[in-house]
């Protein structure tokens, strides 16, 4: 399998022997309830942290609170189960103080989206490298279904009985909007995409976000059940591979075309459109602006994307910051504190 | 000047009050005359006292700026009270600072900035320097502006250039007046504007024209000589509370082997921590000026749990926000430090004036049972000391920790004695070895410290957090006795700390009459005032406290052998009431001031005195 992906180069050190799913599996019973989406997005891990191959002891998961939050209990790593809002924080510090490690953020849409905005979009504005996965369910499942950010106008939950009067963010937006370098979405029903996506967020230096849809069976089962089933997802959802042209249906007879404002569904064959109509996909174009048309797309109007929208390369914090102190001290003349305590005006008693 | 003088009539020691509009560069000109009395072999303390704004309206009292500095040839304890020189560089300082000035003290005025129009910004209904309302003062009325001008007319500057300098003038008059060199000055100026060529002519020679100015008015009878300090053998050089407390930081992470993290986000009085430790990146200290004062302390958290000697800085309304994640740090027991220069709360108060306001939020101020250690620092010299401890003891017993400090010592500064980094005691935090059978609350039996396992260790994987865990094992749980458990293993384990700390001091009897107790930055003034009553013969003793969680182990045995325990503090009586839940049996008195300002010695003597009685 991890011959199908391509390199990762970076100073994370590697496992001097392969490993295998179970060698991070935890011995701890998990707690999620049956069918929920977060099973499948664990396995997906599991299966992708082999493939990426970096040593077992330099991954660290970092979470906030909620459900999807549990996760670093369930992953034989280092792990760290913060407060609410705050793993993209703690995970600033983690990666900034040893670059060496690989560091996973994993959030729900209100620890990222609500408590936490503030530090998601300081995060990726400062591109610290690290991956985000980002379960978006659209509810609060571990407080017991009051609506998210992400919930759509009108939905119909504990705290909105008469339907939200609230604007959901998309995470793709903001991503984009706080310069974001790396930006991919997936869906749990579809592991084998996840895990296709994860490995691409590790190779990418920088803030990678992984928005992940994902069914809360408990207080909104079936939200993404028109995405999500066998009988939709081809004519519903298009899967944007870097390079390839914009297909999707079952029979990959249609294609998205620019129509010089906006997007387009066309169908190949009908009104004369061919392929050469339809928009290549091309992650590492710096100019975020189709890949805001891409992330915001959704149906009935087009199909949401799947996919690594954007990937463009950027310097990280994590980078400048180890660069700047090896060009300071190379500088500097303090080397040490007795040198700093004793520079400067300073004078001698006898 | 001083009631004291020695034996050639001269005073030990002579407190100076710089004040002017916050552009006129009181700050600048205080700090030069206190370098050069420090290498002129003065023991010194200095307290700026400027507003909230960085340029409130000219000539307003709303912009008055002013530093104030005390230097003699005694142990110097604080800034002083009342100033034996004023310097008022228009009406609005006159009328802020006069106040601050001895009855009899000299006061030195720019007279060219006394019209009309400032007298009436400042509320002058007549011009003090006039109408007799000074009398009971020497004044000095130095047309500086004027003579600032004259002075650098040849240099091709504009007027507001060269209006610029006058604050040199005043300088180099204080200079003459004490006797001291101008080179110290000459080489800062030439330093500071090596690019403006001309700015530093300018103000050079203003210096030496307020210099001979001072000469030809003879100003004085006769220059004043203030006798040096005996101060022990050794390197010295002058430090501010903040500065002090950025290099006993960084000491301790020098001294531990573990880099330095600084998650912080900029507030007033506590800045300058942040601004002076990102300077130096030789020294491979990270600094992380985060999106709020939450990301501050939870990315130090985060460094923490990879093996940095972590440590975020703030002052009050942001360790009101940062409470949540001590809690955090507490559960995880890893060590932090958070750094609080206290200011005048609550809320937004009082930003530039300090207070010891946040003693109850340090103690009790998080949800659950969460106690952490707290040390306090008592002058801006031992600002450097007790970072250094607060660190030394937060890894070594894998705890959180608040360093409290103020906004008094952290912009005052003291003459410091510079250690060797050799003579410092050793750092050596819990860290876990690789393939050891790690289990995250497995405790030393002694200090009920855990082991410091850090991500990349082989055989080390571990998960923790903010939920409950089990003893030893660290696995979530809402076990009924096993929460009771850990909840008093985290307390008992910061409790044990005081086995390690040294013992309560008192200076004076250890029993008698009296003992004034003080906490953190009022030990300067306290301890003057002490002395100053014990001069007299007054049977008082002093105990400063510098540990606050956990109290030294004698504590109880200091308070209870003196009749009176006086606790002075600047809030409403939160050390009192600490000590009284803890040693209830003391029959404590208290004396609290809550207006932004430091004690005076005077205050303090009076109310010994009245108390002693």
């Amino acid at each position: 399998m991890s011959n199908e992906h391509p390199q990762i180069n970076n100073t994370i050190p590697k496992s001097p022997y392969p490993l295998t799913r179970e060698d991070f599996i935890s011995d701890q019973m998990v707690k999620w309830c049956p069918g929920c989406g977060d099973h499948a997005i664990l396995s997906a891990v599991s299966k992708v942290f082999p493939e990426i191959g970096y040593k077992k002891e330099n991954y660290v998961l970092v979470s906030g609170i909620g459900c999807s939050s549990r996760f670093p209990y369930y992953v034989n790593t280092y792990g760290f189960h913060g407060i609410h809002g705050r793993a993209m924080a703690i995970a600033s510090g983690v990666k900034i103080a040893n670059p060496s490690l690989s560091v996973w953020i994993i959030t729900g849409d209100g620890d990222s989206m609500a408590i936490g905005g503030n530090h998601f979009i300081h995060l990726i504005r400062r591109n610290i490298d690290v991956n985000l996965l980002l379960f978006n369910n659209q509810i609060y499942g571990l407080t017991k279904g009051q609506y998210s950010p992400t919930s759509p106008l009108g939905a119909i939950t504990k705290t909105s009985p008469y339907g939200t009067i609230e604007h959901p963010f998309t995470p793709g937006e903001l991503v984009l909007g706080a310069q974001g370098t790396f930006f991919a979405r997936g869906i749990d029903a579809q592991p084998k995409m996840l895990t296709e996506i994860m490995f691409e967020a590790a190779r990418h230096d920088g803030t990678s976000v992984v928005e992940v849809l994902q069914n809360c069976v408990i207080f909104n089962d079936g939200a993404y059940d028109h995405l999500a089933s066998r009988e939709y997802r081809d004519e519903r959802t298009i899967y944007l591979e870097q390079g390839k042209p914009m297909l999707f249906g079952a029979n990959k007879d249609k294609g998205l075309r620019w129509n010089g404002s906006g997007l387009e569904v066309i169908k190949l064959g009908e009104n004369g459109w061919g392929i050469n109509d339809v928009l290549v996909h091309d992650a590492t174009n710096p100019d975020p602006g189709l890949h805001l048309s891409l992330a915001k797309m959704n149906w009935p109007e087009l199909p949401v994307a799947f996919g690594v929208i954007r990937s463009v390369k950027a310097p990280t914090y994590d980078d400048l910051m180890e660069e700047q102190i090896q060009r300071i001290k190379a500088q500097s003349p303090i080397k040490c504190m007795d040198d700093l305590l004793n520079s400067g005006d300073t004078w001698e008693i006898e | 000047m001083e009631e004291k003088k020695t034996k050639h009539g001269q005073p030990e020691h002579v407190v100076i009050r710089f004040s002017g509009d916050s552009g006129d560069g009181m700050q600048l000109t205080g700090n030069l005359f206190s370098d050069t009395a420090a290498y002129t072999g003065h023991d010194l303390s200095t307290f700026p006292d400027f507003p909230a704004e960085i340029r409130a309206p000219q000539n307003t009292v709303a912009g008055v700026s002013g530093f104030q500095l005390h230097f003699g040839g005694t142990k110097i304890y604080n800034s002083g009270d009342l100033c034996d020189v004023l310097v008022a560089m228009n009406p609005a300082a006159l009328k802020t600072n006069l106040k601050w000035a001895k009855k009899g003290a000299t006061i030195i005025v720019d007279v060219d900035n006394f019209e009309p129009k400032a007298l009436e910004k400042a509320g002058y209904s007549s011009n003090p320097l006039e109408d007799g309302s000074l009398a009971a003062y020497r004044i000095v009325k130095a047309p500086m502006r004027m003579l600032a001008r004259e002075t650098v007319k040849d240099l091709g500057l504009d007027t507001k250039s060269a209006d610029r300098t006058k604050n040199m003038f005043a300088l180099g008059m204080l200079l003459y007046m004490f006797d001291k060199p101008l080179e110290h000055t000459y080489s800062y100026l030439d330093i500071k504007f090596s690019k403006k060529p001309i700015v530093a002519e300018a103000n050079k020679k203003v210096l030496k024209a307020g210099y001979d100015y001072a000469d030809t008015i003879e100003v004085l009878q006769s220059k004043i000589h203030i006798p040096q300090a005996k101060l022990p053998k050794g390197k010295y050089r002058n430090i501010t509370g903040n500065i002090a407390t950025a290099w006993g930081l960084m000491a301790a992470s020098e001294k531990s082997g573990r880099p330095l993290f600084l998650g912080s986000y900029p507030i007033t009085p506590a800045t300058e921590i942040l601004m002076e430790l990102a300077r130096h990146r030789s020294l491979g200290v990270k600094t992380f000026q985060a999106e709020d004062e939450i990301a501050g302390i939870t990315s130090s958290i985060g460094a923490a749990f990879t093996g940095s000697l972590a440590v975020t800085t703030t002052s009050g309304p942001g360790l009101s926000l940062k409470v949540e994640a001590m809690g955090l740090a507490v559960m995880t027991e890893l060590p932090l430090v958070v750094v609080d220069v206290q200011r005048a709360g609550p809320s937004t108060g009082m930003p530039t004036k300090s207070e010891q306001s946040d003693l109850n939020l340090a103690l009790f101020g998080r949800n659950g049972e969460a106690p952490m250690l707290i040390i306090a620092a008592a002058s801006p010299a031992d600002c450097f000391y007790a970072a250094f401890e607060t660190a030394k003891l937060s890894m070594e017993h894998m705890t959180p920790a608040i360093l409290l400090t103020d906004g008094y010592i952290g912009f005052g500064s003291e003459v410091f004695r510079i250690p060797r980094m050799a003579d410092l005691p050793e750092i050596k935090p819990p860290l876990a070895e690789p393939n050891s059978e790690y289990k995250p609350y497995r405790r030393d039996p002694e200090t009920l410290v855990r082991k410091w396992a850090l991500p990349g260790t082989d055989g080390l994987r571990h998960r923790i957090g903010g939920l409950e865990k089990t003893d030893i094992y660290g696995e979530v749980s809402t076990d009924p006795l096993n929460h009771e458990k850990m909840v008093k293993l985290r307390a008992e384990k910061v409790q044990r700390i005081a086995k390690v700390l040294p013992l309560q001091e008192v200076f004076g009897e250890t029993e008698d009459e009296l003992l004034v107790v003080s906490w953190g930055g009022t030990f300067g003034a306290v301890r003057n005032a002490v002395e100053e009553c014990r001069k007299e013969g007054l049977k008082v003793s002093h105990s400063h406290f510098r540990y606050i969680n956990p109290l030294p182990l004698n504590t109880r045995d200091v308070l209870s052998k003196f009749k009176k325990v006086l606790v002075c503090e600047l809030n409403n009586g939160q050390f009192v009431h600490y000590l009284r839940m803890n040693f209830p049996e003391i029959p404590y008195l208290q004396y609290n001031k809550i207006q932004g300002l430091p004690f005076t010695v005077s205050e303090l003597c009076e109310k010994i005195k009245e108390v002693i009685k």
